[in-house]
C-alpha cells in the first residue's frame, strides 16, 4: 500500500513538471505570456494621434472650437482598418443629424452645463451642418 | 428584462453556480456525516452503532467517488481541471479542494476501509476462483498475510487513520463551508459561521442518510431492524440537529439584528424569492418537523413500530431539509445583485450539461456505487466472527 | 497589415509633422508586437481611470466602443464596461433608482416622470483594478491575475470556467463568454495602453468623463485630478484598493 502511494506521488512530481508551462510563474502565479496574449489583440479604434497624422488641417479647425477636446473617433466610429490602410478604406461619413443628437439631445439627467438641445423642438429636421460647423460648432 | 426585479447590474443577470452546485455540497456533507458516524463506534466503541459501521464507511467512499462530478461538469473547461493540483494559487479557497478532497479519498476512506475489510478480502480471495478470484487478490494487494499479529497490526492503524479521519472530514466539510463563507462580495454567504453550519448540517444528513439507508438495507434483507441502534442514531440525529438548528438561527438572528445594509434586500428575498424554498421547506419541513419527531421519541417511549416510522420521516424531511439549505445557500445566494437593488431569478435547464437531469443521474450514481460496494465487500455476513476478532483484541 | 501600413508610410514618404507623444503611440502601433516595442516597461506604469461623474451625459458611447474594440458579446448581459443612471429622491438615499437598460449602449431615453426634487445623474463602470482583488484572489489555477503594471488580466487559454471569480467580485465586472467558456472583463485595453494609446472607452469619451492614468507617471493628470477633487471609489467598505477615481460619486451609488 505505501508502494502504491509512493507511486502515486512520484507520477504526481513527474506530471507536474511535464504539465505545468514553462513560463508560468515568471511574473507571480501566472503565466507570463498571458500578459503578450493580452497585448496581442488587434487595434479597432487608431487613437487620436494616428488621425491627425495625416488630418491635421481638421484636427486644426477642430482646436479652435467647443470640440477641441472630442477625439476623432468618438463621431466617425472605429477607424484602424482605415489608418493601416488609407487608401484602401474608406470611412463612411457620420450622418450629420443623428450622430449630433447621440450626445446633444436634451435630458434632465444631463449636467446643465452640457449645451443641449430638444431635437424636435430646436429644428424638427435636416442635418444639423446646415447651421453648425461639425466640426467647430459655434453656438449662436 | 425578463426575470428581473429592480436594478442589477448587467452582467448578473445570469447565475454562475446552478444545481450541480447545489449537489456539491450535498454529496461532500454526506460523505462527512456518514465518516463522522462511522468513526463514532470506532474510536469511543459505541457498540450500539456497530451494525452501521461499514455501511458508512461503504456510503461515503460512495459519494465522496462522485463527489468531484457536479464541479467537473459544470466547468467551462472540464480538461483543464488537473491545472487545480498542477499549479493551485494557494491563496485561493477553492484551490485546496483537490488537495483536502484526495488526502481524505486515499489516506482515509481507501485506507481505512481496506485495512478493515483486508482481512474479508483474503478470505474471498481464498475461496474464490476465476476473474473473481483475481479481482480481491489485486484488492489485498496480492498479501494474503492475515496472521494474529498482522490483523492486530491493522486494527492499531485503522484506529489511528479513524483519529486522523475525524478531524479530516471537519476539515472536508468546514473548508467547503469555507468557499462560500469567504466570498466578502456576498453577505448572503460571508459570514465565520459557514463553516461550522456546513459541518453539522454535513453530520445531520450524513446521520440520517445512514439512519435511512440502514432502514432500507434490513428491509432488502429481510432481516429485523436492530432496534438499539437506530435509537441510538436518532439520538446522535437529535443533538447534532439542535446543535445545527441553534447555529442556523444564531446566524439568523444575528442578521435580523444587526441589519446591515444587504438586509433589506436580503429579507425580501427570503420573504419572496426563497419563501418556500428557505422557510418552507429548510425551516419548517426540514428543521422543525423532524426535530419535534425525533424530541417525541427521546420523551415519550413509544412502540417500536411507531419510532421506526417517526425515525424514517424524521430522516427523509431532514434529507429534503439539509438538501434545501445547500440549494438555498447557493442559488439564494446570486438570486439578488451585489447592488442590493434587484433580484434575478434561477432558470433551471433540464437535458443540458448543467441542468436537472444531469443533476438527478449524479444523485442516483453513489447508490448504484454503492450497491456495487455492498456486493464486493458485504459490510454484513461475517457479523460474529467481526465481532469476536474486535473483542478478542 | 503592418507590411502595408509601413509601405505605405514609406511610399507617400510624407513628412510626418508630429508631438513627441503622438510619435512615439504610432511607433508602438507600428511595432506590431508590443513587448517588442522599446518604449513599453511594464514596472515603468501603474494604471488606474479616473472618472468625472459630474461631465458624463450618458452617450453610450463608451460602452458601444469597449465591445467594437474588444469584441465583446453584443448581448444586454454582457459587459465590460457599463453606464447607469442613478436617480435619487433626496429625502430617500436609501432607495435610489437605477436603470442600465442595455449597459447604456444605446444612451438613455427620457424618462417619463420628471420630478424637479429628484437628482439625476451618470455613472460610468468598469473593472476598478483593484490592488487586492478578490477575484485575483479566488482564482484556484492563476488564470486571472494582476499584471506587473497593476492591471487585472484573464489568461483565456489557462481559465477552467470555475465562475468564482465572479462570485468574488463586489463590482459585478466578470461575465463568461459564451464563445470560449472562459471568463471576461475589462483589460484597461491592455493591447492599447501597451501601445501607448488611451483605452478604448477614454479615446472615444466625448466629455472627457472617463480618463486613463499613469498612477507611477508623474506628469500624469490623474495626480492634479486626485488632489484637487473630492474623490471616492465604489464600495470602499470592500477595501478592494479599487483603483477608478470617481470625481462627485454620490453616497447613494452601489
Amino acid at each position: 500500500m505505501a508502494g502504491l502511494f509512493a507511486v502515486g506521488i512520484t507520477a504526481f512530481v513527474v506530471l507536474r513538471w511535464l504539465m505545468v508551462p514553462a513560463d508560468f510563474g515568471a511574473l507571480g502565479h501566472y503565466r507570463a505570456s498571458a500578459l503578450t496574449d493580452n497585448m496581442d489583440r488587434p487595434l479597432v479604434f487608431a487613437g487620436q494621434a494616428a488621425c491627425v497624422e495625416c488630418h491635421a488641417d481638421v484636427a486644426e479647425v477642430r482646436a479652435k472650437g467647443r470640440h477641441a477636446r472630442v477625439s476623432c473617433e468618438s463621431c466617425h466610429g472605429a477607424l484602424a482598418v482605415h489608418a493601416s490602410n488609407p487608401a484602401g478604406v474608406k470611412p463612411v461619413r457620420p450622418d450629420p443629424r443623428r450622430t449630433c443628437i447621440v450626445c446633444h439631445t436634451a435630458s434632465i439627467s444631463k449636467p446643465t452645463s452640457f449645451p443641449q438641445v430638444v431635437p424636435a423642438a430646436h429644428a424638427p429636421e435636416g442635418s444639423c451642418a446646415a447651421c453648425h460647423v461639425v466640426h467647430n460648432p459655434k453656438i449662436s | 428584462m425578463p426575470g428581473v426585479e429592480g436594478f442589477i447590474y448587467p452582467n448578473e443577470l445570469e447565475l454562475q453556480w446552478s444545481v450541480l452546485i447545489v449537489l456539491y455540497p450535498f454529496i461532500t456533507g454526506l460523505v462527512a456525516g456518514a465518516f463522522i458516524l462511522a468513526s463514532l463506534e470506532r474510536v469511543f466503541n459505541v457498540e450500539a452503532v456497530k451494525p452501521t459501521y461499514r455501511l458508512a464507511l461503504l456510503t461515503a467512499l460512495a459519494f465522496l467517488l462522485v463527489a468531484p462530478l457536479p464541479l467537473q461538469l459544470h466547468l467551462g473547461h472540464p480538461e483543464r481541471s488537473l491545472e487545480m493540483y498542477l499549479t493551485p494559487h494557494t491563496q485561493s479557497a477553492m484551490a485546496m479542494f483537490g488537495f483536502v478532497y484526495l488526502w481524505y479519498l486515499m489516506v482515509v476512506l481507501v485506507l481505512e476501509i481496506w485495512l478493515d475489510y483486508r482481512r474479508d478480502i483474503v478470505l474471498k480471495w481464498r475461496a474464490s476462483t476465476g476473474l473473481s478470484k483475481h479481482l480481491y487478490g489485486a484488492m489485498a494487494l496480492w498479501s494474503d498475510n492475515i496472521s494474529e499479529s498482522a490483523l492486530k497490526l491493522d486494527d492499531r492503524i485503522g484506529r489511528a487513520l479513524t483519529v486522523i479521519g475525524i478531524p479530516s472530514a471537519f476539515l472536508l466539510h468546514g473548508y467547503v463551508g469555507f468557499i462560500f463563507g469567504s466570498i466578502k462580495a456576498n453577505p448572503w454567504w460571508s459570514t465565520p459561521l459557514m463553516p461550522i453550519v456546513f459541518l453539522f448540517s454535513a453530520i445531520v444528513s450524513g446521520i440520517a442518510c445512514i439512519l435511512l439507508l440502514y432502514f432500507v438495507t434490513c428491509w432488502l434483507r429481510r432481516v429485523p431492524v436492530d432496534m438499539a441502534c437506530v435509537d441510538t442514531i436518532a439520538t446522535y440525529l437529535f443533538y447534532a440537529f439542535l446543535v445545527d438548528f441553534a447555529l442556523e438561527m444564531l446566524d439568523l438572528i444575528h442578521r435580523l439584528y444587526e441589519a446591515d445594509e444587504s438586509f433589506r434586500a436580503l429579507d425580501f428575498m427570503v420573504k419572496t424569492r426563497l419563501f418556500t424554498s428557505q422557510i418552507v421547506v429548510q425551516i419548517l419541513l426540514g428543521t422543525l418537523v423532524p426535530l419535534v419527531m425525533l424530541a417525541v421519541t427521546q420523551l415519550v417511549s413509544l412502540r417500536e413500530r411507531t419510532r421506526r416510522v417517526l425515525y424514517v420521516l424524521a430522516g427523509s424531511l431532514t434529507m429534503i431539509g439539509i438538501f434545501a439549505m445547500r440549494w438555498n445557500v447557493v442559488i439564494g445566494g446570486q438570486l439578488f445583485s451585489k447592488s442590493f437593488l434587484g433580484y434575478t431569478t434561477f432558470k433551471m435547464e433540464f437535458a443540458t450539461r448543467e441542468g436537472l437531469l444531469p443533476a438527478i443521474v449524479l444523485m442516483i450514481l453513489p447508490f448504484v456505487i454503492l450497491w456495487v460496494l455492498i456486493r464486493l465487500l458485504p459490510p454484513w455476513g461475517h457479523g460474529e466472527g467481526d465481532r469476536g476478532r474486535r473483542a478478542g483484541v | 497589415m503592418d507590411q502595408d501600413r509601413r509601405t505605405f508610410l514609406g511610399q507617400t514618404g510624407k513628412l510626418l509633422v508630429l508631438t513627441a507623444s503622438a510619435a512615439i503611440a504610432w511607433e508602438h502601433v507600428l511595432a506590431g508586437r508590443p513587448e517588442d516595442a522599446p518604449n513599453y516597461r511594464s514596472t515603468d506604469h501603474w494604471w488606474g481611470m479616473s472618472i468625472d461623474i459630474e461631465k458624463c451625459i450618458g452617450c453610450g458611447t463608451c460602452v458601444r466602443a469597449c465591445k467594437t474594440e474588444n469584441d465583446v458579446p453584443r448581448e444586454e448581459f454582457m459587459f465590460r464596461t457599463w453606464v447607469e443612471r442613478y436617480v435619487v429622491d433626496p429625502a430617500d438615499r436609501d432607495h435610489p433608482q437605477v436603470d442600465s437598460r442595455n449597459g447604456g449602449y444605446d444612451g438613455f431615453h427620457e424618462r417619463e416622470v420628471l420630478d424637479p426634487n429628484l437628482k439625476m445623474f451618470f455613472v460610468p463602470k468598469l473593472c476598478n483594478h483593484c490592488t487586492h482583488s478578490p477575484c485575483v484572489q479566488v482564482c484556484p489555477v492563476g488564470a486571472t491575475f494582476e499584471s506587473p503594471d497593476g492591471v487585472v488580466l484573464v489568461d483565456t487559454a489557462y481559465c477552467l470556467g470555475c465562475r468564482y471569480c465572479v462570485q468574488a467580485c463586489p463590482y459585478g465586472c466578470r461575465f463568461i463568454d459564451p464563445r470560449t467558456e472562459t471568463v471576461d472583463k475589462c483589460t484597461l485595453c491592455y493591447h492599447r495602453i501597451t501601445r501607448g494609446l488611451t483605452t478604448a472607452c477614454s479615446e472615444t469619451c466625448p466629455t472627457g468623463t472617463r480618463v486613463l492614468a499613469d498612477l507611477k507617471d508623474p506628469k500624469d493628470p490623474i495626480h492634479a485630478f486626485l488632489r484637487e477633487h473630492m474623490v471616492q471609489v465604489l464600495k470602499p467598505q470592500m477595501a478592494t484598493g479599487s483603483r477608478v477615481f470617481y470625481n462627485g460619486l454620490d453616497g447613494s451609488v452601489r
